[in-house]
C-alpha cells in the first residue's frame, strides 16, 4: 500500500495501538510500525487478558502491522526508514503518530553492571518471554509503580521475591495513595497479590555485590544497611519518554518530553505524539491520547474534544505520579569514582567528573557514543550533573552497512 | 502453548516455548555472561526491550545481535562472548 498510506503511527503499545483504531475507524489508511516481534508494546508484551478489548479493536479495523522494524532515520519529510531483518523498508506518510513510548530510568551504582542486575521492567520482559524465574530469589528495586506489577508479575510466575524497595519517602506515598483513588480497585488486586512481601519506602539498593555475576546485594535506609542474598536485581527509577524520533523530526521538547496541543500535535504539522512519549502518565493516559491523536489525525476534532475531560483526569493522575517518585539526592551518592556510568564505553564517574556539559565528555571520554547512544547514561547524567542530550543525530540506532546505503 | 522450539547455546542444547526469546534461552542454559564490555567485565540483559544493547550475542554467525529482540528458531546456533 506504501504511497497510498495516509497515516504511520511508530509504536504499537496501548498509545499506538489507539490512535491507529480510532484513525482506521475513520477512514484513513493507517500503518503501524514497531520494532518488536508482536503488537503490544512493553506493557502488553504477549497479549494479557486485560489487554483483549484493544487488540480486538485494532483486528476489527484495517491496519497494516509492521512488527519487527526499527525506525532509523528520517530519508525527508514524509519518509521514515525502518530496518528489518530482511533488509530496510521506506515508510511514506501524510500524517504520523509517534507513540514511542518510555523506558526505564536507570541509576549507577557499585556492582550494577554485573550479569543479572537488569531493570524491573528488563526482568519482567524476560521472565514474559521464556526465562523460568520458578525458585529464585529476586529483590525489586528502584522506585515507580512499575515495581508493584513487577513483583506481583514474578511472584505469580513463582519467584521468590524478598523484598521491594522503594526510594520515595513513606510520605510522599502516603500522598500517592491517597489520590489512588480513582484506581484503587487495581491497588486493592496488586496488594492482595504481594500479601507477605516487605515493601520499604525510603529504601535502596547502595550496592550490588559479586564477580562474574550477582550474589547479593546491600540496601540502605536512614542510617540502617543490610546485605540480601539474591539471584536477581530487578531495579529501575521510575520511566524516561522515548523522545528521539521526535527529536529527530524536529520536534519541541519539553521537560524531557515531547510538546504536544491540545489535539496532540506536536510543534510539527501533522506530526501528533502520544502516550508515555509525551510525559509518563500511566495506561489510561496512553490510551487516551491515542484516541484523540487518531481522532484529530482524520480530521474529527469534534469527537477528540469529547474525550478532553477523560484526558484531563488522567493527567491529574500523572502529575502526582511524578511528584510521588521523584528522585531523592541521596541517589545522586551511590557511584564512587570508579563506577562505571556508561556501560556501553566503560566511562567511570571519575572521568566525567568536571566537565562542563555532556558534550565535553562526549568529546573526551566517549560517554554516551556507544551502542546504545545514550539512551541509559543520558538518564543518568541528567540526574547525576544536570546534563542534557543537545540534538539527536541519524542514524538514531546502530544499523547495518548496507541499510544505511540501501541496497 | 506446548509447541517448543529447540536450538543450541554455546554448543548446549536447550527446548524453549515457541515464541520465547534467545535471551531467555541462555539464561535457561546457566550462561549468565552474554558479551565481555570494552574493559572486559562480563554482562548480561539489563533493559529487556532492546535498548541497551547488553544482550550482544553471535547468531547463526551474525554478530551483534540483539538476544532480547530476537525469537528462538529450530535449529539456532548462538554463542556469547561471555
Amino acid at each position: 500500500m506504501g504511497d497510498a498510506r495516509e497515516l504511520l503511527v511508530v509504536g504499537a503499545g496501548p498509545a499506538g495501538m489507539a490512535a491507529a483504531w480510532r484513525a482506521a475507524q475513520n477512514g484513513l489508511r493507517v500503518s503501524v510500525v514497531d520494532d518488536n516481534p508482536a503488537a503490544g508494546g512493553q506493557i502488553w508484551r504477549g497479549g494479557p487478558a486485560e489487554a483483549t478489548v484493544w487488540f480486538e479493536r485494532i483486528r476489527s479495523v484495517d491496519v497494516e502491522m509492521i512488527n519487527g522494524a526499527r525506525v532509523f532515520q528520517q530519508l525527508r519529510p514524509g519518509t521514515l526508514l525502518a530496518e528489518t531483518t530482511s533488509g530496510v523498508c521506506e515508510l511514506n506518510y501524510s500524517s504520523v503518530v509517534l507513540a514511542t513510548g518510555a523506558r526505564e530510568r536507570f541509576l549507577p551504582f557499585p556492582g550494577w553492571t554485573l550479569p543479572n542486575v537488569m531493570g524491573a521492567g528488563g526482568l519482567q520482559a524476560l521472565v514474559k518471554t521464556g526465562l523460568p524465574i520458578e525458585g529464585k530469589r529476586v529483590v525489586v528495586a528502584g522506585s515507580g509503580p512499575l515495581l508493584l506489577a513487577v513483583a506481583a508479575y514474578l511472584r505469580g510466575r513463582g519467584a521468590n521475591v524478598l523484598m521491594i524497595a522503594e526510594q520515595a519517602s513513606s510520605m510522599q506515598l502516603a500522598r500517592f495513595a491517597v489520590g489512588l483513588f480513582s484506581k484503587r480497585s487495581q491497588a486493592l488486586e496488586l496488594k492482595r497479590q504481594l500479601k507477605g512481601v516487605p515493601y520499604r519506602s525510603g529504601c535502596w539498593v547502595s550496592e550490588a555485590h559479586g564477580t562474574e555475576k550477582l550474589e547479593g546485594v546491600t540496601l540502605a535506609r536512614g542510617r540502617k544497611s543490610w546485605r540480601v542474598a539474591c539471584d536477581y536485581l530487578a531495579c529501575g527509577f521510575h520511566l524516561v519518554p522515548n523522545v528521539e524520533l521526535a527529536e529527530l523530526l524536529g520536534c519541541s521538547i519539553e521537560s524531557c518530553s515531547v510538546k504536544v496541543d491540545a489535539f496532540q500535535q506536536t510543534t510539527v504539522a501533522n506530526v501528533y505524539s502520544a502516550g508515555e512519549t509525551t510525559g509518563i502518565g500511566g495506561l489510561e493516559l496512553s490510551l487516551v491520547e491515542g484516541e484523540i491523536a487518531g481522532l484529530a489525525a482524520a480530521g474529527k476534532h469534534d469527537a477528540a474534544r469529547e474525550l478532553f475531560a477523560v484526558r484531563a483526569t488522567q493527567r491529574k493522575f500523572a502529575d502526582l505520579l511524578n511528584r510521588t517518585f521523584a528522585l531523592r539526592d541521596e541517589l545522586k551518592s551511590l557511584s564512587t569514582p570508579q563506577t562505571i556510568v556508561c556501560r556501553c564505553e566503560d566511562v567511570t564517574l571519575e572521568r566525567l567528573q568536571g566537565h562542563k556539559s555532556w558534550r565535553a565528555a562526549k568529546l573526551q571520554t566517549r560517554c554516551g557514543m556507544g551502542p546504545c547512544q545514550g539512551r541509559v547514561c543520558g538518564s543518568a547524567v541528567e540526574f547525576l550533573f544536570g546534563w542534557r542530550a543537545e540534538s539527536v543525530r541519524p542514524p538514531m540506532l546502530p544499523v547495518r552497512i548496507s541499510s544505511l546505503i540501501r541496497k | 502453548m506446548s509447541e517448543t522450539v529447540t536450538l543450541a547455546v554455546n554448543g548446549i542444547t536447550v527446548e524453549m516455548p515457541a515464541g520465547s526469546m534467545v535471551s531467555a534461552a541462555i539464561l535457561k542454559t546457566g550462561a549468565h555472561a552474554f558479551r565481555r564490555s570494552v574493559t572486559g567485565e562480563p554482562r548480561g540483559p539489563l533493559c529487556g526491550m532492546g535498548i541497551c544493547f547488553e544482550c550482544r550475542v553471535t547468531i547463526d554467525g551474525e554478530q551483534h545481535c540483539r538476544s532480547c529482540q530476537t525469537v528462538c528458531r529450530n535449529g539456532m546456533d548462538v554463542r556469547t562472548d561471555g
